[in-house]
């Protein structure tokens, strides 16, 4: 762990090396545009300047994006519509509901797929097949026929978020479900161990690892579900809704603000589980 | 009422048919013929659904419907299908991968730029980078080039993460053997290293198909030209086509699992010595 945080922070930094030189590079034109129409003519380091400084950039320098992250969060009420956090709560709600309800989806099909073998050979082809779907392509369908019987606000947005969540759920616990040895399983046998005894002792404390990794994947897949979910509805309110304000108005540090803010939100859901992980895996004894 | 009737009978029929089948010695068309069913099973009940209950064209088309609207514009279905997929993905794809796997290649050489890039390319690739599309549409315009850079985007930190794994993948005893035969660097990458690495790539390309079919797609909402399957699915969803956005969806897909199919095909014929290939 320790060993990797120089070069971590090494390559981070070479990015962001990286990002203020492209800002140079795209920024440029514009800057000599400006200075043409002025009648000046700009020295290198008062291109540089002001490419780090414009109102409109076509890429933002990371301490313009800061500022207005900092801004938004820091600044504003937390109830204003022109707070980054208000928006990434709403954002926050419908995926974790959306989480919840294709974990739980998830879950209850890996169970009927070990233990039902109509349906391990007909329903799971299908779970691998409905995510060469491109299901974030129908969002904007979802949105509006469950607008139109009815269901708006938070549902909808969960609805693709559980989609695309319930999958890497159904496929590691599948495998962990199915991960105790035929020794283990032999062994509850020869206690006389019910079906159901087997599943809560021995198949389900053994699916755990397999169940937090997946939960990992899932959790970054429900964000981006509820994101995308947002675009249709009119960018009212969410991440996806100032992605889509700030495209329409070209306010591209308001884009890039919005991107570093579900960043930081995919990173803390991650880490929280990541930190269950730790903690339920060790009282079980099984890191 | 006929229909609810037929509804139920059809799903009652799909599942003794698969209890029936699952009781058999399992063969190869029995291991294709139960999703096959039950996927059938749910055509349907959906068209009973719809009919029975008169539900509302607007808001659930039935399977036939939506058919006769694939058979009464392919023209359309086409067009949109070559502009997003073919000029969209395909090339996003081919690009992203081939930078993921060239870097991933330069990358190995340095085992200090190595343990900085693997967890920060992990992080990246559990992001929303399909944020990322707002912003390469403003930069590389509406036609298809801004789709190829969104799906380069997603395709390109999978594939990174997985090679370089892949790369380590060869054990020390097979590189000491290829010392002992006195290969040199590049002998042991190409006779060695990269068919180790293979089964990592392949895991990374195939995550790679529907991220560039998603990337694609949802990267024509933020601005396309008048057409593309993108375009077609937000504007039919504001004229209430719903049928044609089915339509979308299904050749989406089929797009889909034929470009999965493709790559497992392939990972099949290139990694068959790998255990999990020899059943």
């Amino acid at each position: 762990m320790r060993r990797s945080v120089v070069p971590v922070l090494t390559v981070v930094g070479f990015l962001l090396l990286f990002w203020y030189a492209a800002a140079v590079w795209l920024n440029a034109p514009w800057a000599y545009n400006k200075a043409q129409r002025a009648g000046e003519t700009l020295s290198f380091s008062q291109v540089v300047a002001d490419t780090w400084s414009q109102k409109k950039p076509r890429l933002p320098a990371p301490h313009q994006v800061a500022r207005e992250v900092w801004e938004t969060t820091a600044q504003k009420a937390v109830t204003s519509k022109r707070s980054l956090i208000y928006h990434a709560g709403v954002t926050l709600s419908a995926t974790l509901l959306g989480f919840v309800l294709g974990t739980g989806l998830g879950i209850l099909l890996a169970v009927g797929i070990v233990y039902n073998r109509t349906m391990d050979m007909s329903v799971m082809p299908w779970v691998i097949a409905s995510q060469t779907i491109p299901i974030l392509a129908i969002a904007p369908m979802i949105i509006v026929v469950l607008n139109a019987v009815g269901i708006s606000g938070l549902l909808p947005k969960a609805m693709i978020s559980m989609y695309l969540s319930f999958f890497p759920v159904v496929v590691g616990m599948v495998k962990g479900l199915r991960s105790p040895e035929a020794m283990q399983l032999d062994q509850m046998r020869t206690w006389h161990a019910s079906r159901g005894q087997t599943f809560w002792k021995l198949r389900l404390p053994s699916s755990m690892p397999y169940l937090f990794t997946s939960l990992k994947i899932a959790m970054a897949a429900s964000l981006v579900g509820a994101i995308v979910g947002e675009l249709p509805t009119g960018a009212v309110a969410g991440l996806g809704a100032r992605l889509l304000a700030g495209s329409y108005y070209g306010q591209t540090v308001q884009i890039w603000s919005a991107l570093v803010m579900a960043a930081v939100l995919a990173a803390c859901l991650v880490g929280i589980i990541g930190l269950l992980q730790r903690v339920m895996l060790r009282r079980m004894g099984m890191s | 009422m006929g229909w609810i009737v037929f509804a139920l009978a059809a799903w009652a029929l799909g599942w003794l048919l698969n209890v029936w089948l699952a009781r058999q010695p399992v063969t190869w068309w029995s291991s294709l013929a139960a999703p096959v069913i039950f996927g059938l099973t749910l055509l349907a009940v959906w068209e009973g659904v719809v009919r029975g209950f008169e539900i509302n064209q607007v808001l659930l088309p039935a399977p036939t419907a939506i058919a006769a609207r694939i058979g009464s514009s392919a023209d359309l279905l086409w067009a949109d299908f070559a502009q997003t997929v073919l000029k969209g993905a395909l090339s996003g794809y081919v690009i992203g991968c081939g930078a993921a796997f060239l870097i991933a290649v330069a990358v190995d050489r340095f085992p200090f730029l190595q343990r900085g890039l693997l967890p920060v390319g992990n992080f990246v690739a559990a992001l929303p980078v399909i944020g990322m599309a707002p912003i390469l549409v403003m930069w590389f315009g509406f036609d298809w080039q801004s789709k190829a850079a969104v799906v380069v985007v997603m395709v390109f930190f999978p594939i990174l993460v997985n090679t370089v794994q892949g790369l380590q993948a060869a054990d020390a005893m097979q590189k000491d053997l290829m010392r002992t035969y006195a290969a040199g660097y590049w002998r042991t990458l190409l006779k060695l290293r990269l068919p180790a690495a293979m089964p990592f790539i392949f895991n990374g390309l195939k995550i790679g198909t529907t991220l560039a079919l998603i990337g694609a797609i949802v990267a024509e909402f933020f601005g396309s030209p008048i057409v593309g399957m993108g375009f077609r699915i937000s504007t039919s969803v504001g004229q209430l086509t719903l049928d044609l956005v089915w339509a979308e969806i299904f050749v989406a897909a089929l797009a889909g699992s034929a470009f999965y199919g493709v790559m497992a095909l392939v990972e099949q014929r290139v990694t068959f010595w790998h255990p999990s290939q020899r059943n």
